[in-house]
């Protein structure tokens, strides 16, 4: 674990990064989230205090905008797009086979070990392969079916 | 560092010199979805299979090479994702689909070398079985006309000198060197352009607001927010053609004199970021943007903005709000952000697309741009087709374009075994069109008078298993979740309306729900603040109107004609498959099942609890649903 010091340091250059400017709220959280993979109640306090904001701000806007998570994610987002042109292209059936998998509970959406996250998100841009599934943003599936997204899963176990 | 018009006129010629002396020309699609497809391992793949055979190969247009040489480049997307990842070959235009790392000895040995066409990678008509050698001749290509996407999959969007030597950055020159501010905002007008993200709003009115609002600082924002989800054409653009949108907004930041731009980028877009950064800072070190620009006296710099993740961020006031570090909520107008806008100042914000076209408009006049499209709607726009059609992707058409042409004879129809039921068109804002508008021009206005919209272009195409309750559900489910909130009718109505429509499609709605529906839809519309709720009820609205017996069948008589509807299916064995394993039975959590060992067994629909376990368990293909 990293000692608290050590984490508001790294919190304190992004923020110095951004010259504290407060229209600079936004890129500041999500380089912020990026560092710590999501955006932890005691980090928020920091900012707003560093920033010399009301912490009522900078809450606001990490709740208003969907990017942003005060709770931890796991090691892998899987994020199963559906937007229209995969809605209509059953997004829904890969879903469903992957929360299974996952054990997922209907409100849960981070497995108990952190190892997985499974997201839902509205169009990712690649609709002509509908449908589309990422891995941590970077990874690109897509024409994808319940049988392969679960051996994208299975691929992922194996990495640890 | 260009300093005068005339440096960039040289520059124009010294690139076009390069691009004549290339002997041939590899394009191989980097859009995301080709990427995705593994195209990033054929460029590579060609790349060492070239140097291997001591073929000269160049990957920026400016490298100095002594022969005449093979040039290999990354291109933007080219709107056919599904046949990714694609290749093209200039100059014939050789279009290659679905290549793959096997097939680069073939494209070297056979087409480079030897001077012959790889068949098996054309294009071959499904139906007649015509082989398409360019991408001209491609069906899903020959019909388009392509102005934003002028470039998308033909040049390199990395390297500033294609887009030059494809006259880019000529349309400022002559706006900077031979027009006044009024006179680009008439030419502009007299395009007849309008907005293409959604509203429709003529450009050039919006112009003279901003460009005779009183401020000593003035911005530009260019709306990449592309929200409406199923839609990709700003996505294209931005990542395929760049210096395309900087060029639109300079064009823009002249007329209104401003010096100061943002673009927008949705959170989704990591890769039109990157190249949205990069060709800024090529046209900074060239001189394109900066301070006195080819010493004109008009000095212009851009930022990137990237978005996180708020479909409402799109709307104006709600994505200036956002670029001042605020939660992004929409507030009333007026004031309109071109006499108020960002941080205060006077400020216009155009959409991508319609920042695209106007490198072409200045260029070639308001006069060309108006030949194309119709009286009320000129020029071209971009589609997004997606759904149970054949051929899904973008394509740019000129407005006016019947709808039958652009799914059948762009599109080739509905994918096999799929019949035409429905298009909904202009995402979550927009609505259903029937079989009977296919004729239908597609226009700002056209699809007004229906119910529908152009919105962003979005157009998906569903079949006669599509069912259109759940298609409105689908889409109140978005706008729902996508309410800001700062409105009544708005957070509370499309709640209740997403409930209404989710208690229709498990068949527990009444005729009074139905009322109800149609009510709030209304009071919805009229009450809310911003474009989202006031259109969020459009796809219910369009639904009911056109398939208000599809709504009726599920209220009154429990049943989804469509079939889609899981709740509203009665699950049968059928006695000719049944081996009578017996395994259903046990499985059945509800205890709906019964029969003999050996013999078909049954299912109590009274008892069952359409939980779909059987379905799964079955090792014959024995259960089934209707
Ligand atoms: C809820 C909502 C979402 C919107 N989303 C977008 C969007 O993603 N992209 C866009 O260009 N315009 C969007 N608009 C329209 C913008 O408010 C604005 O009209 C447009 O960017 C103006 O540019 P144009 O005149 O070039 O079309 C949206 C409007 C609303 C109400
Ligand atoms: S209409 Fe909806 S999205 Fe728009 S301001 Fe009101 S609550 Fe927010
Ligand atoms: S599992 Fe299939 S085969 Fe076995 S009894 Fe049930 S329906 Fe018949
Ligand atoms: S659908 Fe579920 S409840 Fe109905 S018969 Fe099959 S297993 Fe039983
Ligand atoms: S709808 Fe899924 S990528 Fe666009
Ligand atoms: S990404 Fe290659 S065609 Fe769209």
């Amino acid at each position: 674990m990293e000692s608290p010091q050590r984490k508001f340091q790294k919190l304190q250059q992004i923020i110095d990064k951004y010259e504290g400017k407060a229209s600079q709220l936004i890129p500041i959280l999500q380089e912020v989230q990026e560092e710590y993979r999501y955006l932890p109640e005691e980090v928020l306090t920091y900012i707003a205090t560093a920033m010399k904001l009301p912490p009522a701000t900078v809450f606001g806007v990490a709740t208003f905008y969907a990017q942003f998570s005060l709770i931890p994610k796991g090691k892998y987002v899987i994020r199963i797009c559906d937007g229209t042109a995969c809605h209509v292209r059953g997004s829904e059936l890969i879903n469903q086979a992957v929360r299974k998998e996952l054990n997922l509970q209907d409100n849960q959406s981070t497995t108990e070990d952190l190892q997985f996250t499974v997201e839902r998100v509205s169009c990712l841009g690649a609709c002509g392969l509908a449908p589309v599934v990422t891995v941590n943003d970077t990874e690109v599936y897509g024409q994808m079916t319940p049988e392969e997204i679960l051996a994208v899963v299975k691929k992922l176990r194996e990495e640890g | 560092m260009l300093k005068t018009r005339e440096d960039l006129i040289k520059l124009q010629e010294k690139a076009k010199d390069a691009l004549r002396k290339e002997k041939m020309r590899i394009l191989v699609c980097a859009g995301t979805g080709c990427v995705a497809s593994g195209s990033l391992k054929v460029y590579d793949a060609l790349k060492q299979k070239l140097k291997e055979k001591g073929l000269e190969v160049k990957v920026e247009l400016m490298e100095e090479k002594d022969n005449e040489p093979c040039a290999v480049n990354t291109s933007g997307c080219h709107g056919f994702c599904q046949m990714g990842p694609l290749v093209r070959i200039e100059p014939e235009g050789i279009f290659y689909h679905h290549v793959k790392e096997s097939d680069v000895d073939d494209i070297v040995e056979q087409h480079v070398i030897a001077g012959q066409l790889v068949e098996r990678l054309l294009y071959k008509h499904p139906v007649t079985g015509e082989v398409a050698k360019t991408q001209d001749q491609v069906p899903f290509y020959s019909k388009q006309t392509r102005v934003a996407l002028e470039h998308c999959g033909r040049i390199n969007p990395d390297d500033i000198y294609d887009y030059i030597a494809h006259d880019g950055y000529q349309a400022v020159a002559k706006v900077f060197f031979e027009m006044k501010p009024e006179e680009v905002i008439n030419e502009v007008l007299e395009s007849g352009l309008r907005g293409r993200g959604g509203g429709g709003f003529p450009t050039g009115r919006k112009w003279q607001f901003a460009a005779a609002a009183e401020g000593e600082k003035k911005y530009v924002i260019c709306n990449g927010d592309e929200g409406d989800p199923g839609a990709f054409m700003d996505r294209s653009v931005m990542e395929g053609d760049p210096h395309r949108v900087l060029e639109g907004m300079m064009i823009a930041g002249y007329a209104i004199g401003a010096d100061e731009g943002y673009i927008y980028v949705r959170a989704e877009y990591p890769l039109a970021v990157k190249r949205l950064r990069k060709a800024i800072a090529d046209a900074e070190q060239l001189g394109l943007l900066g301070e006195n620009i080819l010493n004109s006296g008009f000095s212009f710099k851009i930022h990137v903005k990237e978005g996180a993740g708020a479909f409402v961020c799109g709307e104006e006031t709600a994505l200036i709000a956002s670029i001042e570090g605020q939660r992004g909520m929409p507030r009333p107008r007026p004031p309109f952000p071109a006499q108020k806008g960002l941080w205060g100042c006077p400020t216009i914000i155009n959409n991508v697309e319609t920042l695209a076209n106007l490198p072409s408009i200045l260029l070639r006049g308001g006069k060309w741009f108006r030949a194309f499209g119709t009286e009320g709607s000129p020029g071209t726009k971009t589609f997004a087709l997606a759904g149970q059609v054949a051929h899904t992707g973008l394509v740019e058409v000129p407005m006016g374009m019947t709808l039958r042409e652009v799914v059948f004879d762009i599109g080739g129809g509905l994918k096999k075994g799929k019949e035409f039921k429905a298009v909904q068109i202009g995402g979550p804002s927009g609505g259903c069109l029937t079989e009977e508008h296919l004729d239908l021009k597609l226009d700002y206005d056209e699809l007004r008078k229906v119910g529908a919209m152009v919105g962003s272009g979005g157009l998906v195409v569903m079949g006669k298993d599509t069912c259109m309750v759940e298609v409105a559900k689908f889409f109140m489910s978005f706008v729902q979740s996508e309410s800001c909130g700062k409105c009544v009718p708005c957070r509370e109505g499309t709640k209740r309306m997403l409930e209404i429509l989710t208690a229709i499609t498990k068949g527990q709605a009444t005729e009074e729900d139905l009322k109800l529906l149609e009510e709030l839809a209304y009071i919805v519309q009229d009450g809310s603040l911003c474009g989202l709720g006031k259109t969020a009820p459009n796809p219910v609205l369009t639904t009911l109107r056109y398939f208000r017996d599809e709504y009726e069948a599920h209220v009154r008589d429990k049943k989804c004609p469509a079939g889609a509807c899981k709740d509203l299916q009665d699950y049968y064995i059928d006695p000719e498959k049944c081996k009578g394993c017996g395994l259903c039975a046990r499985v059945c959590p509800a205890g709906a099942i019964s029969g003999e060992k050996k013999q078909p067994h049954t299912i109590d629909k009274a008892k069952c609890a359409k939980c779909g376990t059987c379905i799964e368990k079955c090792k014959f293909n024995a259960i089934y649903t209707a």
